[in-house]
């Protein structure tokens, strides 16, 4: 009846484990017990958790990435106090089956539930309206997405109470990750949670590339396109391309697990070298899925709070696309000790070093964006130059590890720890943290706190360097990465360090948290009432904030790059069209969750082998699918008198502020607010 | 207001700087004991010497640009339409390709120049050591010698050192930080390395892969001596009277809790190497055949090149 499934699954005996599930049952609980209180369980399921639009899909994604950073940095403190105290001798606090599923987890969340969420929401809120669009192609489809990683994301929060993570690392290496090395379900929720939010994260590719392509105003040629558009295009390209990879490789490891096949066993022509191959394959361009969104974004953040244009848009654009070709071109530098010849190696090693080319590229357009501008040293600015700064850094981490003689020393240390922590906190946080405060007022209303933002980069950036600096250090003191204790005395004065950096990391995340409890608390003096909080460039300030449903009442004719910026030039950006007409829009519709809710159960019964649930849960998944596919009643008509009732109140709207303020001298900056 | 930026970013560096130089002694790859550590030193100090010619300047750029630009500093330039510069974006692309350039061709020559596989040359014999990982231990066999070893090496200096590697478990990483270059281990298939110790002294060697719950405690120390001390060595082992036979080996293979005792065994079962590369690889040590020959690319799966 339940297979593998007993009591004995839930970790009694570890105190630490058990404290962290009820802390976060007792977390889930007072917040349902909150909706309850409040009544709003009907709100919620109507308004968002059926809803198809884009804007809340994108804020329940970057909801999901928020506290999927919680948990994944709880992880980080745990790994850092551990080795902190586990010298010379001393064993720690965390047994090795507790440290190993630690750093799995850690790796897993903040690549797949932290970072893809976080890019895959901004993408949701801000693409479909800086290209002119009311929606996705796929509104539908989106919902299902979001369901499917929200699903991934519980499988990973329910290891830690039922059962175990996996304890090979978040690349599970054959054939460590085989039921001959970990016979436990820890590799098996891995596997499914990887599997499921994959499917998801694949879905929103074909989606958002779809959208890009089809979707866009009248007049926005492609190379009119936002940069933020064409970095996310690059990104679904990529997902489209390495995501399925994945599922392969996943799928492999699933057949050798399930059915005792021998794809990557050490015996019976396994083969482990062809898993690492896989792997990498989507997992180097995977560090170009989350990275290139937030090179977009810095991009829009250098324009628009320099007053200027953005410099080298073509040089931009063509550097994305080859680091987009050339990211399917290095996977094996993450294996130069494997035992392959000189040439190959040195072949993936000179792609690798190509890929940092159209990289330094990027790193001087900002800069020269910045050059001859106005530059206001708004928060995101900040996170901009913090990440030109730490990213360089990393960058030419990089590039060293990329000349295979370096790696063979420095591969599997804790150089190489620091390397891509170098590349993925600046290069993706940071700038998914610059696009939160920027889109922040678009997507709810109201801007969040200057000065808590400036407070929580400064305590972000510099607990970054007390944190990595010295796994730099270690890596040359011959370190390797995932130790769960060392008798190295020479090394512990560095661990300690970077354990107080977690610390200082750690105030930036509570600053960030306070920054939004206090702008909620003051929405209304924070309001953005013109839509344009920022003097914006682009399509998306032209609508309100937060925008109607629809986004445009009329779709806008694009004839330049920077859009929003010509017609406000032109005096014609907030125009009156001479009428309105009906808008035809998605239906809410239960279908996604209920796929998630399924994938979700049917997951967690394959990880059990509680066969006949997870037979009931495809079963179910399918008969779902037909049900929708069935239902041809998927839209609802927006009446024009409707929308202009909707627009007419924007219109005195920004009659008040411009009574207040007259329009024009809204684009003067703010006086910049001093820490 | 803006100068306490200022001094706490001062601060933070000048912090990065004494942890970087307090750690000198202890940063074993900066000391390295052997060729080959000393030209991958060699290969990393260059490459970030090298990268210093972007970086640097980026940096200043990321300084000088938003304070010379602030907003409220309305005395500069301000050209809100200029978005292209030619010669800005030729320089853009052509300096880091002429620093790539550079970088590949000095990987081109070390990557040749430092192939694991590739003997070091020298005039004296190499010492021949075979090296199986297991959980969570390093066995060393001593063919020549006949002799074998958990968790220690030792060999003479300045002779070179040539490893053949397996594992009778998951994929691990043999690693001696101060003499050079790690290499994986992996059931089924042998991969080569070589070393050479050029001063004398005691080097730790280390597991650089995850490999379960005791990989923590898999590191061992490798003893750089006189000929004549190896020889006593090499004696004193001799006199041990642990043989390891096949029983002995299933024994010693299986998982251990803590750091594995270092343990001498006088003679070795012949070919123990190939029985253990043989549980994976039925038809490893025969003639290959013709189909795996020839299309074989990477060194791993068959020894094709180090045969010595």
């Amino acid at each position: 009846m339940f297979g593998k499934l007993s009591l004995a699954a839930i970790p009694f005996d570890k105190p630490i484990v058990i404290s962290a599930v009820g802390g976060a049952v007792f977390l889930a609980l007072v917040i349902m017990g909150l909706i309850t209180y409040y009544r709003k369980w009907t709100y919620l399921y109507k308004e968002w958790l059926t809803s198809l639009d884009h804007k809340k899909i994108g804020i329940m994604y970057i909801i999901l990435a928020l506290v999927m950073l919680l948990r994944g940095f709880s992880d980080a403190i745990l790994m850092r106090s551990q080795q902190a105290v586990a010298a010379g001798g001393h064993l720690g606090f965390l047994p090795p089956d507790h440290f190993n599923q630690i750093f799995s987890a850690h790796g897993s969340i903040m690549i797949i539930f932290m970072a893809m969420p976080f890019l895959v929401g901004l993408m949701n809120i801000v693409v479909p309206q800086q290209i002119g669009a009311r929606d996705v192609a796929f509104p539908f489809l989106n919902s299902v997405s979001l369901w499917l990683t929200a699903a991934g994301a519980l499988l990973i929060m329910v290891s830690l109470g039922v059962g175990e993570f996996s304890k090979a690392g978040w690349s599970g290496y054959t054939p460590l990750t085989e039921r001959a090395f970990s016979p436990g379900v820890g590799v098996d929720y891995w596997i499914w949670a990887f599997q499921i939010a994959g499917i998801g994260s694949t879905l929103t590719g074909i989606n958002f590339l779809v959208t890009i392509l089809k979707m866009r105003a009248p007049g926005m040629k492609p190379m009119r396109m936002p940069l933020f558009v064409w970095t996310t295009f690059f990104t679904n390209v990529l997902m489209v391309w390495a995501f399925p990879v994945l599922t392969v490789a996943l799928a492999l490891i699933t057949l050798d697990r399930y059915l005792g096949m021998h794809f990557f066993t050490n015996n019976l022509g396994g083969n482990m070298m062809m898993y690492a191959n896989l792997f990498w394959t989507w997992g180097h361009p995977e560090v170009y899925i989350v990275i290139l969104p937030a090179f977009g974004v810095f991009s829009e953040v250098a324009a628009t709070f320099s007053g200027k244009r953005l410099f080298g848009y073509r040089s931009l654009v063509y550097a994305t696309a080859v680091i987009t070709i050339l990211s399917f071109s290095v996977w094996v530098h993450h294996f130069f000790t494997m035992g392959a010849g000189p040439n190959i190696n040195l072949f993936f090693g000179i792609t690798t070093m190509l890929i940092a080319i159209p990289t330094g590229v990027k790193i001087f357009n900002w800069l020269f964006t910045m050059y001859r501008g106005r530059v206001r040293l708004t928060p995101p600015i900040y996170w901009t130059l913090g990440f030109i700064v730490t990213f360089s850094i990393g960058g030419a981490a990089g590039v060293l590890m990329a000349v295979p003689p370096a790696d063979y020393v420095l591969h599997n240390s804790l150089f190489l720890i620091a390397h891509f922590h170098t590349m993925l906190i600046p290069g993706t946080l940071f700038g998914f943290l610059a696009g939160y405060y920027y889109w922040f007022p678009k997507a709810v209303g109201f801007r969040l706190r200057e000065d808590w933002g400036k407070r929580a980069f400064w305590c972000w950036v510099v607990g970054f360097y007390l944190a990595f600096i010295p796994l730099y250090v270690l890596g040359f003191m011959g370190m390797p990465r995932r130790m769960q204790h060392y008798v190295n005395p020479a090394w512990h004065p560095y661990l300690l360090v970077a354990a107080l950096g977690t610390a200082v990391i750690g105030l930036g995340i509570f600053f960030l948290g306070v920054q939004l409890v206090v702008s909620i608390k003051e929405r209304r003096a924070l309001s953005d009432d013109t839509g344009d909080p920022w003097d914006g460039r682009t399509l998306e300030w032209l609508t309100s904030s937060p925008p109607p449903v629809y986004n445009f009442p009329k779709i806008p004719v694009v004839d330049e790059i920077d859009a929003f910026m010509g017609m406000k030039e032109k005096g014609v950006a907030y125009l009156r069209p001479e009428q309105y007409s009906d808008i035809e829009m998605p239906k809410n519709v239960p279908h996604g969750l209920i796929i998630g809710g399924l994938a979700f159960l049917g997951g967690f019964a394959i990880i059990w082998y509680i066969w006949w649930l997870a037979i009931v849960s495809a079963l179910g998944i399918l008969f779902t699918i037909i049900a929708r596919s069935l239902d041809d009643d998927t839209h609802y008509l927006i009446p024009a008198a409707e929308v202009e009732r909707i627009e007419n109140e924007r219109y005195r709207q920004l009659a008040s502020v411009a009574k207040t303020r007259p329009l024009d001298e809204q684009t003067i900056p703010e006086p910049v607010l001093e820490m | 207001m803006k100068r306490k930026k200022y001094v706490v970013l001062v601060g933070l560096l000048s912090l990065g700087a004494v942890t970087f130089l307090g750690g000198c002694s202890t940063m074993v790859l900066f000391d390295p004991k052997g060729p080959i550590g000393e030209a991958e030193r060699f290969v990393i100090i260059a490459a970030i010497v090298l990268m210093a010619i972007v970086v640097i300047p980026v940096f200043l750029m990321a300084f000088w640009f938003p304070r010379k630009y602030r907003a409220s500093n309305t005395a500069s330039t301000y050209m809100p339409k200029w978005s292209y510069s030619g010669k800005i974006d030729f320089f853009m692309w052509a300096v880091p390709f002429a620093i790539v350039t550079v970088l590949a061709i000095l990987a081109w020559t070390s990557t040749h120049a430092l192939d694991p596989y590739k003997p070091i040359p020298s005039a004296r014999k190499p010492i021949n050591i075979e090296a199986i990982s297991l959980n969570w231990k390093w066995l060393f066999i001593y063919p020549d010698q006949n002799i074998a070893t958990v968790n220690q090496i030792a060999f003479p200096v300045k002779v070179p050192l040539s490893f053949k590697i397996t594992s009778d478990t998951v994929m691990t990483s043999f690693f001696i930080p101060q003499l050079g270059s790690q290499i994986y281990a992996m059931a089924g298939m042998q991969t080569r390395l070589h070393l050479l110790a050029n001063k004398p002294g005691v080097y730790t060697g280390q597991n650089q892969q995850l490999s379960g719950r005791g990989f923590s405690d898999m590191y061992f120390q490798a003893h750089a001596v006189s000929p004549k001390e190896f020889q006593a060595w090499v004696q004193k082992i001799k006199q041990s009277p642990e043989k390891l036979d096949l029983n002995r080996y299933e024994q010693l293979a299986k998982p251990n809790v803590g750091y594995y005792p270092v343990t001498y065994f006088s003679a070795v079962k012949p070919d123990l190497f190939g029985y253990i590369m043989r549980k994976y690889d039925p038809a490893w040590g025969k003639d290959p055949g013709p189909m795996s020959r020839g299309s074989v690319s990477t060194h791993a799966k068959t020894d094709v090149s180090g045969e010595n």
